[in-house]
């Protein structure tokens, strides 16, 4: 069974927290101290960003962490190796996100079998939908690394049946049409959205994009499996240089959302 | 003969093309996908199309014999295809109308759009204004200053221009903008892409909206010469006036196609825009294709003199020529556009874009040394009165 499986099974019907951060941004040293305080705080998944030049799924908080990560000279590869140095300490389920090209650049095999290695559990390819994932799925499939697909609000019945078909681990449902980023209200259609979805797939679905705060993390867990939460986390990264003082933002953050999970369980 | 008939039903030109692409979009593409095979089927359509490309457009334009430029570079004949000529003064229009009542028959009521040069946003700007569509057109900051007059001119027509303030402020940044607008309103919006780029079905319509440079100027070409051309040669940003001129000769195999790159300040700097001749296949914007990128799979900037031409990856159905060998990619330098600018002005009283400069740059190369028989057909997309103001204040002259 995969971390991943093995998590929600542990979690037996509570609802996930699934945090998300950056990789380098501000530099990869804290980026090891922020996932430790992430996990820490209750956290049940951590998603790292890869960050790419150019994001077109995020909104502008996560866009502009990608930017600062690279100025620092951030890679696929020191982010393969940060993934090891944690994997050493810790057994919390790792999914990386990334848009394709630096996998593609990688190369796809090696990318699948460096990534294993060094403990990724799953990943996240939002500009990789099933219909061009052939290849990487069959790489994926034969490691053992969870390819964690989409659906969104547009998605289709029959897309929802064949996303959920491929899709392992989770089903990360895009609560807006739109990019990451916070907002003030969920959209009103998530509830019919979710067990839509849900009277199809098997696996868990999480909630992502647009989640910023307790009231909503609670509102959304109770229709779904979890929540997925991004640009909050990375805009409390970017407001607090000082370590000490951001380490204990973001776990009052982590810990505040995992009650409010917990409450709407 | 080898089949040109491309892309295959999951929008792949060989190993390039695609739908890389967010969920969310995926059922809008899909969409357009039924939509456009239903209107190219629709007799209907193509009759309002034909209708507004000739008496609104101006179509067909003009392929005009440039006498003193053939008798100055003293070898092959040299035709000009007039896409200066059309409403708007480039080529774009040719697919801005084509899409608009695309998006009219979707019933969405907005359309957005990327621009680099501006004359993509000029034209559909155009063609909402035409159609009664709410407008807004994403551009590069850098592009707003190079090309203030086109960003007046979208004004003017009822557009919101939106800078976009984001990477090197160019068209790379501009498309990513207009394409995450479109992740959040792709409900009742139609994003009308302004070349031969993006997720599946984009490239293939976008070409056949321009294909109509190609068999105008085949037609033009039999009557005036009585056979094809030797050569046709176009300048390649994304790629779509090049993509219409050629798609329609791809199976005269003994038609050369030459796409002319933006060499910038020199492809062996860090500093142009060929994708193809320096680039690798990579994903951006939805598609795979040549790419500009690094070892890590970072998009890297492009760099050309000309607006239209600074943009760092390329059609997917050019990457596909290129593998084939169907087509040949050449360089041009920013000071070679130049020449190639100033002399097409004084020689034929045509003032070229910067952009088809570059094809005009590498005829000059290439005429002089081809028989005087044989014929290069260029097209000239787009006039060169928007890039007025840039090239005296390269010339060091104050206007």
């Amino acid at each position: 069974m995969s971390r991943i499986d093995d998590r929600f099974k542990r979690l037996n019907g509570n609802k996930a927290l699934v945090a998300f951060f950056t990789a380098g941004d501000p530099d990869l040293s804290a980026s090891k101290e922020i996932f430790s305080v992430i996990e820490k705080s209750g956290a049940d998944i951590i998603e790292i960003g890869v960050p790419f030049s150019d994001p077109l799924a995020d909104g502008p908080v996560i866009q502009a962490s990608a930017h600062r990560s690279l100025q620092n000279g951030t890679t696929l590869k020191k982010i393969i190796a940060l993934v090891k140095d944690i994997r050493s300490q810790s057994q919390l389920p790792i999914v990386l996100m990334s848009s394709f090209n630096p996998i593609f650049v990688y190369g796809q095999k090696e990318f699948v079998e460096d990534a294993v290695n060094a403990g990724v559990d799953g990943v996240i390819l939002p500009d990789l939908p099933p219909e061009e994932a052939e290849e990487f799925l069959g790489f994926a499939n034969e490691k053992k690394l969870d390819m964690i697909f989409l659906l969104a609000p547009t998605s289709t019945p029959d897309r929802i049946q064949m996303i959920g078909e491929v899709s392992k681990g989770f089903i990360y449902y895009v609560s807006l049409t739109g990019t990451t980023g916070t907002k003030e209200a969920l959209a009103k259609n998530l509830k019919e959205k979710v067990s839509a979805i849900k009277s199809k797939v098997k696996l868990p679905v999480l909630v992502g994009f647009g989640i910023s705060g307790p009231e909503q993390a609670k509102e959304a867990g109770q229709c779904s499996d979890g929540v997925i939460i991004g640009s909050a986390i990375v805009k409390l990264i970017e407001s607090h240089p000082e370590p000490v003082e951001r380490d204990k933002r973001i776990a009052e953050f982590i810990s505040g959302i995992k009650a409010a999970l917990t409450n709407s369980s | 003969m080898k089949s040109h008939k491309l892309p295959d039903s999951s929008g792949h030109f060989g190993k390039f093309g695609g739908k890389y692409v967010i969920e969310t979009l995926m059922p809008a593409l899909k969409e357009l996908e039924q939509v456009y095979e239903e209107a190219r089927n629709d007799p209907q359509f193509k009759k309002d199309l034909d209708y507004y490309l000739k008496h609104y457009v101006g179509r067909p334009t003009s392929l005009y014999f440039a006498e003193r430029l053939t008798e100055h570079l003293g070898g092959a004949k040299i035709y000009l295809k007039r896409e200066d000529l059309t409403h708007t003064g480039a080529h774009k229009i040719n697919n801005t109308i084509g899409s608009a009542l695309l998006a009219q028959r979707m019933g969405k009521k907005r359309v957005i759009a990327e621009t680099g040069a501006g004359q993509h946003g000029v034209a559909t700007a155009t063609a909402a204004s035409l159609f009664g569509l709410e407008c807004e057109v994403f551009m590069g900051e850098e592009d707003m200053r190079r090309q203030a007059l086109n960003v007046f001119r979208m004004r003017l027509l009822g557009a919101t221009v939106t800078p976009v303030t984001g990477g090197t402020r160019t068209l790379k940044d501009a498309t990513s903008e207009a394409i995450r607008n479109w992740i959040t309103t792709v409900e009742s919006t139609h994003y009308i892409i302004g070349s031969v780029v993006g997720p599946h079905p984009y490239p293939m319509i976008v070409r056949d909206f321009q294909k109509v440079i190609g068999e105008e100027s085949r037609e033009q070409i039999m009557e005036m010469e009585g056979r094809l051309p030797d050569i046709c040669v176009a300048c390649v940003g994304g790629g779509s006036n090049s993509m219409g001129l050629f798609y329609p000769f791809l199976e005269n195999e003994e038609v050369g196609l030459i796409g002319v790159e933006a060499a910038g300040l020199g492809i062996d700097t860090d500093k142009h825009g060929a994708s193809l001749t320096k680039g690798s296949p990579g994903v951006l914007h939805g598609m795979m294709s040549y790419l500009l990128h690094d070892d890590d799979g970072q998009v890297t900037e492009a760099h050309s003199i000309s607006a239209g031409l600074d943009y760092p990856g390329v059609g997917c159905e050019h990457s596909h020529l290129r593998e084939t060998g169907r087509a040949q990619y050449v360089p041009i330098s920013d000071a070679e556009a130049m020449e190639g600018f100033k002399l097409l002005s004084q020689l034929e009283g045509i003032i070229p874009a910067l952009e088809s400069a570059h094809a005009i740059a590498h005829v000059m190369k290439m005429a002089p040394g081809m028989k005087k028989d044989q014929v290069i057909l260029v097209c000239l997309s787009g006039r060169g009165d928007k890039d007025v103001n840039q090239v005296a204040d390269m010339m060091g002259v104050s206007l």
